[in-house]
């Protein structure tokens, strides 16, 4: 036992360290799996109200670019209503309070943005308090950005398509084929399209969209355009290369996606098993 | 002695917030930040509480991934080099600091720059392995790891050059 406690107090600074490096590395190995990194995250208080107050600052240089966006957002919006017809938007009533429909969205702003990393992640300045909970989308006026990955009262987490860990549904607009959205990493403009069958029929300049088949986009939000394919080794899948609508490196407002209907669609799925 | 706590602790504090808000941003060439917030475990005192040191640059690290959302990987590289600060500065500074009679205030500008370098490159090698945490990508590792070194060794010279404390304390 004396030994023991003589090692012990002998080594303490190894121990120490050993102890240390071993928490650092859970860390990281939990920060490279998707939906388990929570316990080191930027979206406390501290660092969070942080990155609010340096963005409060930083907002006013941006102004000018913001309205254009705005505006042009508008415009299309009003293109949009008037293409609907008059009568049938004065004559119907929405009942904003039963959620009758089927997508409700909620504004926010970005608060950090990081496109450097091979897993990178975006803080947006609404929480649990506006109703903002894990696996909500986030998109543009433009095309997605990304998937809340996790929340507090104040901020939320986004999990950026810029993440090695993120997968996301999406497929061609002129036909029903599909893969999944992945980034190898390298430019934060261009993201890869993988199991795409290759019975598709593909032509750069294609567009990509969501493909509404999970619960969190709804069909037909842009993703961008097709600049390179090619075949994998079996020769029996695409790998395509989507440049993004959205210039991921400057992204100021965001909206995040309530499906209304997540729960009703999740218990039907889950009967079977 | 409370005068030099104090010089600490505001070093700390102004490393980490001008790291998370200027230099985490900056994105030279694409993907190049510097990380000099290492400037704190650069210059702390040589007769530290071993065990103190370690604990705190365990936890400056820490601090700049919660910010940065990187997981663990700026404690592990921080944790690594507190540890090894002693073999890089007798490497460096041989008799003088087993006699304990180096100040990292006033050295040569050779031997300053020999220690940061020592220093900054076991940093990046630790930092850009566990980041990217992918052999297949040992290339990109390396080169992550060359320019990122080359520019936080250049910036954090002239921060070490230029905030020269000129009193003898």
């Amino acid at each position: 036992m004396q030994q023991i406690i003589n090692f012990l107090i002998r080594n303490k600074h190894s121990l120490l360290f050993l102890l240390l490096l071993f928490l650092s590395l859970i860390f990281t190995i939990q920060s490279h799996s998707y939906h388990k990194s929570k316990f080191v995250s930027s979206t406390n208080f501290l660092s969070g109200g942080i990155y609010g107050w340096q963005h409060s600052i930083s907002d006013y240089f941006r102004l000018k670019k913001e309205n254009q966006r705005l505006l042009e957002e508008n415009e299309q919006l009003h293109n949009m209503v008037s293409a609907l017809g008059v009568d049938s938007v004065a004559t119907k009533f929405v009942d904003t309070v039963s959620f009758n429909r089927p997508y409700s969205f909620t504004k926010a702003r970005v608060i950090k943005n990081d496109y450097s990393k091979i897993d990178n992640y975006v803080l947006i300045n609404k929480g649990e308090k506006d109703s903002i909970f894990p696996d909500m989308g986030i998109i543009t006026d433009k095309g997605i950005i990304g998937i809340i990955e996790n929340t507090s009262k104040n901020y939320s987490r986004v999990i950026s398509i810029l993440n090695s860990n993120s997968r996301i549904n999406a497929g061609l607009k002129k036909s029903n084929q599909y893969g999944s959205l992945i980034w190898n990493g390298k430019d934060p403009n261009i993201v890869q399209l993988e199991t795409v069958p290759r019975q598709a029929l593909l032509k750069e300049g294609d567009t990509i969209i969501t493909h509404g088949r999970s619960t969190i986009f709804p069909r037909g939000i842009g993703i961008g355009t097709i600049v390179n394919y090619t075949l994998d080794q079996n020769k029996s899948y695409y790998l395509i290369d989507v440049k993004l609508f959205n210039d991921m490196t400057n992204i100021g407002f965001v909206y995040a996606i309530k499906n209304n209907d997540a729960r009703e669609i999740k218990n039907l799925e889950n009967l079977n098993q | 002695m409370n005068r030099d706590n104090l010089l600490h602790i505001g070093r700390f504090i102004i490393l980490i917030l001008v790291q998370v808000m200027v230099l985490n941003h900056i994105n030279f060439l694409g993907d190049l930040n510097p990380y000099i917030y290492i400037i704190f475990i650069l210059l702390a005192p040589i007769n530290i509480n071993k065990s103190l040191f370690l604990f705190v640059s365990f936890i400056l690290g820490l601090t700049i991934d919660m910010f940065g959302d990187s997981g663990g990987v700026h404690a592990a590289a921080c944790l690594i080099i507190a540890f090894f600060r002693p073999v890089a500065l007798r490497s460096v500074f041989g008799l003088s600091y087993e006699f304990q009679t180096v100040k990292l205030s006033n050295i040569g500008l050779g031997e300053k720059l020999a220690y940061v370098t020592l220093m900054v490159l076991t940093h990046h090698i630790v930092l850009f392995s566990l980041e990217i945490f992918n052999f297949s990508h040992i290339l990109l590792i390396v080169k992550k790891t060359l320019f990122s070194s080359l520019f936080t060794i250049i910036v954090t010279m002239l921060v070490l050059v230029l905030f020269r404390r000129t009193s003898d304390s």
